[in-house]
């Protein structure tokens, strides 16, 4: 019980402080009914930190690491390397074991580091004001639908057939629930979808994706302009960030509202999370943005610090007239994202976007030319999707035998859909050698 | 920023009698600027290889002018993020008696787990023949949660006790809607002592939210529930223990009652570190609870987030869990995406891909090393801590109710009245003391609440010392001779008081050249 | 000579003619603290007595203002946006609200004048 200070006689001298005989005397409001008089019949008893490990590296044997395989997977959680020096600093015991820094004078680092992570969202993103993090990316997006239809006063969204389909999901299911209605578009595949003639006078939002779930660049422009001509907003979802340092950022798209999964800068990729939300928009919408905000202030001596600002937005004080339940974001991601972004700076993140779109080029022409297979894209950052000439599923799962993980086939995301079943997303980031491509390119035509 | 230039002056004033130094430095804590304040072009702390040149494909998006990213090396990263962490309070420096909050030792066996290769470096969507460890062991913590909770279902994609909070109102309305009443039970129950995530959450959800009154001990008034309960009522929602640390002792009668009625009973789980391994809320007739793994079962606060929040469900509820179901066929574990045929009506989905793995591999570490028998003498040992603290300081400062209490000891500021020291004034003085202070004015329910939650994780000479700190503090107040010294507190930490008014009169939310107060000032 | 009456929920209402202009009272924004915003009705909109219509925040509380009268209002104080604290320190001058268009003089009936209300506060405690 290596975790536990007290000893018998602690506990023994505590219990006479108290005045009682036993802790159970303690649990006395508990009915008699619900008292266990043992512990939990069925689980084991404790173990040491050897045996922990093990276990866990047992776990950890029965899963092919994309770090000793050759990887092409994204459909919006994406392969990059983190600096060490990322995750030492988020393992400080300092910034790990704080909590929200609901007490600026003794928490500033914290603080501080997110009002840094704020400017740069802000700057990423080409708008005017960014909150302290949501959960992530997928989760975000569903807020900004919730912020849209605040504003507007208006409930119906439409969701651009380019929006992962997992994130059109988590939007849908909101609505289903919370009393809006997501109208979906097909997915567009080929990224020629036109949605300004489906934005009317009941729209409170369109969401889009840049790159799309398939990997398209689009200029939303005009679409930003049909939107706000009917009263509406646009949100612009992006899912993989680094495309940020090469491709014209949402908020000279006129986006309304950007949310980003930030996971690409500074997080691993961790099955799946935790990640970090990125949430921008304009300063006239800020008061009705969800989530935590730090801002810049005073202390008594005249000295410039930070502490948590416009809160009555939040649930702890707005309580059933909250603009959202959230109550924690994402701290530690977040600080994981600073960390790398302040590490990469101007110069490092523009080469890192160039690098990587230069890697999927490179990938999408070794592809192009298996014979049967064609890119469907004609833009792209570091991903892009393939039409095989059979169900792109079963290849996957052949390239996984030979412990090549080729991509996405869109119909794990797009189930019971003839019309992508033969459609595969593959990545390429930084991370991408040669020698991984030659046997995937193998192993394609073996499969095929 | 230029550091050449030493500071001028005003850096000691208001009541410190220190003297300044050239830098604004005081020995370990370091003035420090912004990253914005410290780039310089040609700075940078990667190095890149030159990408090959390639015929782009950007659809002519390529991004113009500069980002106004700064530059800065690696040791300049290294330091700066160094003395900001320098600038925080933590868990690992002593007592951080927060209450609801459940600040307990955070195990780094647990970090490491967490990034072993193939588990940490796993991406969600690799085919589910390669992750089947990683499949177990969601299962695995699965399983512990359900034997612990006495449930037969656990929804494990919210990613945090809010958005756990989400899942299971949204499990009884659709458990409503499959009845035909969703339309007529409108009305969503929950005490005034609530945190302010439970109205939020149901108000989200178009339920109308109905406060019922606690009883001069803290708990729910039974009458008032049954009087409030009929059949327009959806759901309660009760933490328990309660946010004034109590356990609610007529639980088993609010649960018959409110299933009666034909409404869910919503369970709170944020407290379920005082109870853990000694009662299981599938006992106490629950319909679903969130668990903060991030309390209970100690994965890292990380300066507020990422947390993780399962969603125990009764049976009732259990068939509208949403996606992503992990099921085992035959010897195989697989993942149910949407759609995917179930044993149920998943409600849809909360969350890309699985849910907060990190956090699932922290807390199965965490559980394993406590196992059943340790995880019942950790809420045992959070119980006595807690009503130790309070039997040492009942008779100084004023205990909102009669014990015992359970993980946490609430006190109100009657011990104050008259003092001119508030409950703000009390908590900021314990900063000097170098402790951080209890959860302020939370709950409601008390004027002025101090809410203090020792864990199981200080030693009886560490929790000692916290004693004998807060009566002295409790000492000083009374004497009525400390006032200014309350006012000024506190003195030694890196800021003194922050001006929040001005914060939130004109809110600065990112740096800008120009617009700094700081700049303003100078 | 403006008649002013009060509400219980502590606004103030000024009355010239047919337009009212509403506040709130001194102890209400003692017992707010630091006013650091406050959202005011656009002109043209219609409100309701005892209708939600304004907001007023402080760091660590956010109370809505009701509408102590019917009517139309005519007009907002834009000024509050940059100044919030005129709420704290003219609360019945300078830190005005808006300014309404009365439907029905007959509901000033119903509000107190300002002895009632001091008596109202002294009961509060």
């Amino acid at each position: 019980m290596r975790y536990l200070p007290l000893t018998e006689v602690d506990r023994r001298d505590m219990l006479t402080k108290i005045g009682v005989r036993s802790v159970d005397e303690l649990f006395k409001d508990v009915p008699l009914s619900a008292r266990l008089g043992a512990k939990v019949a069925g689980l084991p008893d404790h173990q040491g930190e050897l045996e922990v490990e093990r276990a866990f590296q047992a776990y950890a044997a029965r899963n092919l690491s994309p770090a000793s395989a050759p990887s092409f997977l994204g459909a919006g959680a994406y392969r990059h390397h983190v600096p060490a020096t990322v995750d030492y600093m988020i393992q400080r015991g300092e910034f790990l074991t704080s909590y929200t820094p609901y007490q600026p004078e003794i928490t500033q680092g914290t603080l501080q580091y997110l009002f840094e992570f704020q400017t740069q969202i802000t700057l990423l993103t080409a708008m005017e004001v960014a909150n302290a993090s949501m959960y992530d990316g997928s989760t975000g997006a569903s807020e900004a639908v919730l912020m849209a239809n605040r504003i507007t006063r208006r409930s119906k969204a439409l969701l651009s057939g380019g929006l992962h389909p997992q994130y059109r999901r988590i939007i849908e299911t909101t609505g289903h629930w919370q009393g809006f209605s997501a109208v979906s578009g097909k997915p567009d595949a080929e990224g020629l979808e036109d949605l300004i003639a489906a934005v009317d006078k009941e729209t409170s939002c369109v969401v889009v994706q840049n790159p799309s779930f398939f990997g398209h660049l689009r200029d939303f422009g005009k679409l930003a302009e049909a939107c706000h001509a009917a009263g509406a907003l646009l949100v612009v979802v992006v899912t993989e960030v680094i495309s940020l340092g090469l491709i014209k950022p949402p908020g000279e798209m006129g986006a309304d509202i950007v949310v980003c999964e930030g996971q690409s800068i500074g997080n691993g990729l961790g099955f799946g999370g935790p990640y970090v939300g990125l949430f921008a928009t304009r300063d006239k919408y800020m008061r009705q943005m969800p989530g935590r905000l730090v801002g810049e202030t005073v202390d008594a001596d005249g000295k410039r610090g930070f502490v948590l600002t416009l809160s009555t937005r939040e649930q702890h004080i707005r309580r059933e007239k909250a603009t959202s339940n959230i109550c924690t974001n994402a701290g530690l991601c977040a600080l994981a994202f600073t960390v790398h972004l302040t590490l990469l700076g101007e110069a490092g993140f523009r080469r890192l976007a160039e690098l990587n779109h230069a890697k999927a080029s490179e990938l999408a022409d070794r592809v192009a030319a298996l014979p049967g297979v064609s890119v469907l894209n004609d833009s792209f950052f570091n991903e892009f999707t393939v039409r095989l000439p059979k169900p792109a599923a079963p290849v996957v799962e052949a390239l996984a035998a030979k412990r090549i993980l080729a991509g996405v086939p869109v119909s794990r995301l797009i189930p019971g859909d003839k019309s992508v079943e033969n459609l595969l997303l593959m990545a390429a980031t930084e991370t991408a050698t040669e020698q991984g491509m030659d046997p995937l390119i193998a192993g394609l035509k073996e499969v095929l | 920023m230029d550091r050449s230039q030493g500071r001028t002056g005003g850096i000691a004033s208001g009541t410190s009698t220190e003297p300044t130094t050239f830098t604004g430095n005081r020995a370990l804590q370091i003035e420090e600027p912004l990253i914005f304040e410290m780039g310089q072009p040609g700075r940078c702390a990667v190095d890149l290889p030159e990408p090959p040149k390639v015929k782009e494909r950007l659809n002519g998006l390529r991004r113009a002018g500069e980002i106004g990213l700064p530059g800065l090396a690696e040791p300049q990263v290294v330091q700066h993020y160094t003395r900001l962490s320098q600038k925080n309070y933590a868990i690992d420096m002593g007592v951080y008696p927060l209450g609801s909050c459940t600040m307990k030792h955070n195990p780094r066996i647990n970090e490491k787990v967490a990034r072993l290769p193939g588990i940490g470096d796993l991406h969600p969507l690799q085919p589910v023949s390669t992750v089947q460890g990683a499949l177990e062991l969601i299962d695995r913590l699965a399983h512990w949660l359900k034997t612990l909770t006495g449930m037969p279902a656990v929804a494990m994609s919210p990613a945090a006790g809010a958005h756990g909070e989400m899942c299971g109102m949204m499990a009884i309305a659709a458990a409503l809607d499959a009845r035909g009443e969703r339309v007529r039970r409108k009305i969503v129950l929950a005490p005034e002592s609530a945190h302010g995530t439970n109205p939020a959450t149901a108000a989200a959800l178009g339920f109308t939210v109905k406060p019922i009154p606690a009883n001069e001990r803290g708990r729910v008034d039974l009458a008032a529930l049954k009087a409030a309960l009929g059949p327009d009522v959806a759901a309660i929602m009760l933490t328990n223990p309660n946010t004034c640390g109590l356990f609610e002792s007529e639980i088993v009668e609010i649960s018959k009652a409110v299933h009666d009625a034909g409404a869910y009973f919503y369970c709170d789980g944020a407290n379920f570190n005082a109870i853990v391994g000694r009662v299981r809320p599938g006992d106490l007739g629950v319909d679903c609870m969130h668990i903060n793994l991030h309390k209970t079962f100690s994965t890292p606060h990380g300066g507020g987030g990422p947390g993780a929040g399962p969603v125990v469900l009764s049976a009732a509820l259990a068939p509208y869990a949403p996606y992503p179901w992990i099921v085992k066929q035959g010897d195989a574990w697989t993942v149910a995406e949407d759609g995917a045929a179930v044993d149920g009506k998943p409600l849809g989905r909360l969350k890309a891909f699985h849910g907060q793995m990190g956090m699932f591999t922290r807390a199965l570490a965490y559980i394993m090393s406590h196992g059943a028998d340790g995880l019942k003498q950790a809420a045992e040992d959070a119980v006595l801590s807690a009503n130790y603290v309070m039997a040492a300081l009942g008779d100084i400062m004023t205990p909102a109710f009669d014990g015992p209490c359970m993980h946490e000891a609430l006190f109100d500021d009657s011990f104050l009245k008259d003092t001119g020291v508030s409950t703000l004034d009390f908590a900021k003085a314990m900063i000097d003391e170098g402790y951080h202070p209890m959860t302020m004015y939370f709950p409601l329910v008390v004027h002025g609440a101090m809410l203090i939650e020792p864990t199981e994780s200080v030693a009886k000479e560490d929790l000692d010392q916290f004693i004998g700190a807060l009566r002295s503090l409790a000492e000083r107040a009374k004497s009525g001779t400390a006032v200014e010294d309350f006012k000024a507190a506190p003195r030694f930490a890196p800021r003194r008081r922050l001006d929040e008014t001005l914060a939130a009169r004109k809110p600065i939310l990112r740096w800008r050249p120009t617009n700094s107060f700081k700049q303003a000032a100078e | 000579m403006a008649e002013v009456k009060f509400s219980e929920e502590h606004e103030w209402i000024s009355v010239d003619g047919e337009v009212g202009t509403v506040g709130i009272t001194p102890y209400a924004q003692e017992q707010l603290g630091d006013v650091v915003f406050v959202d005011v009705p656009a002109a043209g909109r219609k409100i309701a007595k005892g209708e939600s219509v304004a907001v007023v925040e402080s760091v660590k509380a956010a109370s809505d203002i009701y509408s102590p009268v019917s009517g139309e209002v005519v007009e907002a104080n834009a000024a509050l946006a940059d100044t919030p604290g005129d709420v704290n320190t003219e609360p019945m001058g300078k830190g005005w609200f808006f300014k309404v268009k009365l439907s029905d003089k007959g509901e000033l009936a119903g509000l107190m004048d300002e002895a009632a209300y001091d008596t109202f506060v002294k009961g509060l405690g």
